[in-house]
């Protein structure tokens, strides 16, 4: 129970965390309280078929739900750094939509930039129904406060592209710009992403395909940047089990142009929940098989009073792979209202890239 | 155990048998715990009120953007602000009456609102759904519920017939405040859509200009241009926190006598009780028990006599306060936990204290030794003699200290040593002065006066201390508050020289009341001010421009300056600096200080440095002209205005007619100055009760110990009255005696009394808020003062006296012959 406080978009999806408004004793109090109910809210089932631009847009029949990007870059002189843009929706009550300062929903946004030897991040509460935070589907537009995600002229639907994205906070901001050619791409089974073997799941799609181009200022200084960018949308009404204690999440983009989603939930008892996709250089996701896939922490890091595995080998048989992955910076820490470790990734084996890892609930 | 018991029953004999000395020993630990705690009480009291009060206004902490032209603002303003990267969070605030009871009706958004503006949004995860979701909650003070005899979850309905949502007590809210969600206050105060003013968190971004976001529509506000409640009333309360802990020393003074005779006077008891076989052990385990037990039971009377202290003194505490800050202080007085537990350990350890040397003492008791009563008194010469090495040491720590520290505590270890320095050299001084008496004289008996006196001095010298220390502190303390109330009255006429004061809600408005104001005969000046915020050194400095105008020149209150500083103050080129913001920064008159503006940096001369009491900011003063000049971008909304005398009135109210102007905007100096006063009065009603109750305490502690000292003394005095002195001359003798000695105590309080006035207004005050009053001498006050410690002697003295003068010759006889 003591990792209920340190729960992350995963562990939002249960809507116990509430953006971490509480004390320890009312998320636990919480934990047992609304990681059970979902009552009122829709249900996530299989089969469902998916309709864009429709689906950029919020789903306020569901509990919660997240926009999520991730970049890797690289500066001019080739230094590696990372940045993360995020927006996250929870219903605090189910039933329509009210109008103005009745509406039932919070806003949350996350933005991070971390090179070698930083990382810093910010983090902004909005309500709904004020115009304050909010997303449109088309055109795509989603915002909190000033910073913003936004569809450009001509955006493909199916691509999510082009897009821009920015956020700023007190010791950095950034600008990016978003191109792909390739479609966005069903998580789980077409789109149904299940989280337990009781049944808890939500509805996943992403777009790992986007090449990044624009500029990251960090205290003060400026660089122009260039790399690949993933972007993440998921909502669902109760994801996760209430045994479920965090999540350990990559999303790595392999040299060969191939994608690799891949996650374990742990538990309080038992082996981890482990899943993910394989995404091939033409773009045909395959969920994997969880007993062909293996993933073992190598390194630990103890950053913010917490012991966490920062290293890791990544084995998964079918696909002939072994890889071992280090942190750009260990010290990736999202100290927000609800924190988490979140940070960009290499890779080396036998196969080689970067991405991104988010470790939460230590 | 049973061992035990036996012991301490043998041991609490003796206050059976001295029901007198308990009663001292009674007396001193009620009154040291119960006029500490009494202050204690009032402080905690005071600052659980600030704390609430910072809660609601969230408004002298934070930032704030307030409407230009009206009271309320279109909600579209937030949003845009937000979505330009301003920080902001919406309040909206009007005044509702339930059963008649006006209240302040406060909508705030707990998801935006800035974490230094106060508590109410530290709503936990649970109690954050239940505030935002229907149908929401009223928060509101615990006296509030009572008052509205309502009950939590009670939905009330204002006389509107506008309904609230369910009330639940929110322990840190002020009185007659209601917090709700913001959508419920816009639809309870019919403002939809509307919003009275945002909040603006703390950033270090940088952001887009008002200007560019929301026109002219919104004005900013600089967090703490009202009042900084803690900071104010700071010297408030250290005032306060100085008379308790004084009355606690003063206390434990007569504990320390009490206890030290009650030692003396065991020390047979002691010994027949290790020569019975009872351990070292057993005997300290069971003293100390003893003593606890004592203390506990003093304390509690103690704290309970605290409490209505407290209790009567809070209606005035809380109306000075209310009046010279702006600082509700509930009436009620809420009593912690943690005020009971200090308060009995104080005690406790008090008394330990106290008695530390007297169980030292037993617990190196050798068995055989023939006990000594008294023996402490026969050696004290030698003690005389290390005291006066230990006072003349103290005295020069104090010295040192005085010149190599610079801080609060160096200020205040200074006043320390001083007190107590002073205290331990006191008896060497009258043994001195004694000396003197005696070698100056001739006839037998004055002779024996003096050799009599001085044989007595040991024994009093403790109250004689606490008698020292209470003048010198009553001295000290009257002092800096009468310095402070001469000296605020002259720089409360300096600093509010005008006699309206106008704030405008628009430029454009503030033009209209300027052309309306000169067709007026009556008006014969209008001074423009501005007033802006910058940074020197990393702090925020307020900027005031003055017009260059008699009423200013004649009446600011400067503390230093230049020859001509007006003068170069009107060319732009000079600045006047307050006395903080001088001290900080460390400069003098003819220095020059840098100032950073929007039109580029600044290079002023200090002209002069003028007093600006109580201001925790630093602020300068330079020409409006330059000023505006300077910041062409802020709004010259600030009037003042000389008014021929008698017409005040009648101007006031045409121009609320006018220009619809509240009294926020439109203030009358003299009537905000009359109420000053009146409330600093009020302020010195509680300085002077705590005085007298200082002095109270000091007067017990002379007269318990002349009451122990009374029954030793017959036999010195029997063999006088064997010779053929009168009781009658002998009771006059004793008089005199005392009258004598406590006079120059009195006489020494006096020198030492202003030196705690000087460490009090140069040191201490300087090294606090960065200001130095003028220091005052009042003759009168001192003159006062002596007559009242000569009083507290007096009666003292009388039951004693009135005890010889009607002691049976018998027992003069039995005692003459029994000792001799």
């Amino acid at each position: 129970m003591s990792a209920s406080p340190k729960i992350s978009r995963r562990a939002f999806a249960t809507g116990l965390a509430f953006f971490g408004f509480g004390r320890s004793a009312s998320l636990a109090q919480n934990f047992a309280g609304l990681g059970g109910d979902a009552s009122g809210f829709a249900s996530v089932m299989p089969g469902k078929s998916f309709e864009f631009p429709r689906d950029h847009g919020p789903h306020p029949d569901y509990r919660v739900e997240w926009w999520y990007l991730t970049a890797n870059l690289r500066d001019s002189t080739g230094n590696a750094l990372g940045v993360q843009w995020t927006l996250f929706r929870q219903a605090i009550q189910p039933g329509p939509q009210r109008e103005g300062w009745a509406n039932q929903h919070v806003w949350m946004g996350h933005a991070a930039v971390t090179r070698a030897d930083t990382h810093r991040y910010g983090e902004t509460f909005a309500r709904g129904g004020v115009g304050q935070s909010g997303v449109d589907a088309h055109p795509f537009h989603a915002w909190i406060d000033s910073w913003q995600m936004r569809g450009l002229d001509r955006m493909s639907a199916m691509n999510v592209a082009p897009l821009e994205v920015n956020a700023s906070h007190e010791e950095f901001s950034y600008a990016l710009r978003l191109e792909a050619d390739k479609a966005l791409v069903l998580q789980g089974e077409a789109g149904y992403s299940v989280k337990s073997e009781r049944g808890q799941a939500s509805y996943y799609y992403s777009q790992p395909h986007f090449t990044a181009a624009g500029i990251v200022t960090i205290d003060g200084r400026s660089a122009n940047v260039t790399g690949q960018a993933w972007m993440d949308r998921e909502w669902s009404s109760q994801p996760l089990a209430p045994d479920q204690t965090g999540w350990d999440w990559f999303s790595l983009h392999l040299e060969t142009g191939e994608k690799l989603m891949l996650y374990r939930l742990r538990r309080t008892r038992g082996e981890p929940y482990l899943t993910g996709n394989w995404i091939g250089s033409d773009g045909q996701s395959v969920a994997l098989s969880p007993k062909t896939a293996e993933m073992i922490p190598t390194a630990t890091t103890d950053v913010a009073g917490r012991r966490l595995p920062t290293g890791w080998r990544i084995i998964i048989q079918d696909r002939g792979m072994t890889i071992d992955t280090v942190p750009l910076n260990p010290e990736s820490w999202m100290g927000t209202r609800v924190s988490y470790w979140e940070g960009p990734v290499s890779f080396t084996g036998t196969h080689r890239g970067v991405g991104y890892l988010e470790m939460t609930g230590y | 155990m049973k061992q035990g018991y036996w012991i301490l029953a043998v041991l609490l004999s003796h206050w059976r048998r001295h029901p007198l000395q308990l009663m001292t020993l009674m007396v001193g630990l009620i009154s040291a715990t119960a006029l500490w705690s009494g202050v204690e009480a009032l402080n905690q009291q005071a600052r659980a009120s600030y704390d609430r009060a910072a809660a609601v206004f969230g408004g002298s902490r934070t930032a704030m953007l307030v409407g230009q032209r009206s009271s309320s603002f279109s909600q579209q303003l937030f949003v845009d602000l937000r979505r330009a990267g301003w920080r902001v969070s919406p309040v909206v605030e009007g005044r509702v009456r339930v059963q008649g009871r006006p209240l302040r009706l406060l909508g705030i958004e707990p998801v935006t609102f800035p974490a230094q503006a106060g508590s109410i949004p530290a709503v936990g995860a649970p109690d954050l759904k239940s505030f935002i979701t229907p149908p929401g909650e009223a928060l509101v003070a615990p006296e509030t519920l009572t008052a509205l005899a309502g009950t939590e979850g009670a939905a009330l309905r204002t006389d509107d017939g506008e309904s609230l949502p369910p009330l639940k007590v929110h322990a840190r809210l002020a009185p007659d405040v209601v917090v709700v969600d913001i959508g419920l206050a816009q639809s309870i105060l019919h403002l939809q859509g509307r919003l009275s003013r945002l909040l603006v968190g703390n950033t270090r971004s940088r952001l887009p200009p008002l200007e560019t976001v929301a026109g002219d529509m919104l004005r900013y506000v600089e967090a703490d241009a009202g009042t900084d409640l803690e900071h104010l009333t700071d010297s408030f309360h250290l005032n306060l926190s100085a008379f308790g802990l004084l009355s606690f020393l003063v206390g434990l003074f007569i504990v320390y006598s009490a206890i030290g005779l009650a030692f003396e006077q065991r020390m047979p008891m002691f010994r027949t009780l290790r020569a019975c076989g009872v351990s070292s052990r057993q005997l300290n385990g069971v003293l100390l028990i003893e003593l606890l037990v004592l203390a506990i039971a003093g304390g509690l009377i103690g704290l309970a006599c605290g409490y209505l202290i407290a209790a009567g003194l809070l209606p005035d505490v809380a109306a000075s306060l209310q009046g010279l800050y702006g600082a509700q202080v509930s009436g009620a007085l809420a009593l912690r936990p943690e005020w009971w537990g200090a308060g009995l350990a104080m005690s406790a350890i008090g008394t330990l204290a106290a008695s530390a040397t007297s169980l030292l003492k037993v617990i190196r008791l050798p068995v055989l030794a023939a006990a000594q009563p008294y023996a402490w008194r026969q050696s004290q010469r030698r003690w005389l003699g290390w005291q006066g090495v230990t006072a003349a040491a103290m005295l020069l720590a104090a010295i040192i200290v005085l010149t190599l520290g610079d801080s609060l505590i160096s200020g205040f270890a200074v006043l320390a040593l001083l007190l107590l320095g002073a205290a331990l050299a006191l008896p060497v001084l009258l043994a001195l002065v004694l000396r003197i008496g005696e070698r100056s004289s001739r006839r037998p008996l004055v002779v024996w006066f003096w050799a009599d006196s001085r044989q007595q001095l040991p024994a009093l010298s403790l109250a004689l201390m606490a008698l020292l220390l209470a003048l010198a502190v009553n001295v000290g303390v009257g002092t800096m508050v009468e310095s402070f109330s001469k000296t605020f009255t002259a720089w409360l006429d300096g600093r509010l020289a005008a006699d309206v004061y106008v704030n405008a809600m628009s430029e454009a408005e503030a033009r209209d009341i300027e052309a309306s104001l000169r067709a007026r005969q009556e008006v014969t000046a209008i001074l423009p001010s501005g007033r802006a915020e910058i940074e020197i050194g990393g702090r925020p400095v307020e900027i005031l421009g003055l017009a260059d105008h008699a009423t200013y020149r004649d009446r600011w209150p400067l503390l230093e300056s230049r020859p001509n500083a007006w003068g170069d103050l009107k060319s732009g080129e000079a600045a006047f600096v307050s006395e903080q913001l001088a001290r900080r920064l460390k400069r003098r008159p003819g220095d020059r200080l840098d100032v950073g503006t929007p039109t580029g940096d600044w290079s002023l001369r200090i002209a002069a440095i003028y007093a600006d009491y109580g201001n925790p900011k630093g602020q300068i003063a330079v020409n409006i002209d330059a000023f505006t000049t300077r910041f062409p971008d802020l709004p010259r909304t600030r009037l003042g205005l000389r008014v021929s005398p008698g017409k005040i009135a009648p101007l006031i109210d045409d121009m609320r007619k006018a220009f619809h102007l509240d009294e926020s905007r439109l203030s009358n100096q003299s009537t905000l100055k009359m109420e000053s006063k009146v409330i600093f009065n009020r302020t010195f009603a509680v300085t002077a009760a705590l005085n007298t109750f200082t002095l109270g305490v000091a007067g017990v502690a002379l007269l318990t110990s002349l009451l122990t000292l009374s029954h030793s003394r017959l036999p010195q005095l029997a063999p006088l009255w064997a010779l053929g002195v009168t009781r009658r001359q002998l009771a006059g003798i004793e008089f005199l005696k005392t009258i004598f000695i406590a006079f120059i105590t009195a006489m020494l309080a006096l020198p030492l009394g202003l030196l705690v006035a000087w460490c009090l207004i140069a040191v201490v005050n300087v090294r606090a808020f960065g200001w130095r009053l003028p220091f005052h001498v009042f003759p009168l006050h001192l003159a006062e003062l002596v007559v009242v410690a000569m009083l507290a002697s007096l009666l003292a003295m009388l039951i004693p006296l009135l005890r010889l003068m009607r002691m049976p010759p018998a027992a003069l006889i039995r005692i003459f012959s029994n000792e001799r």
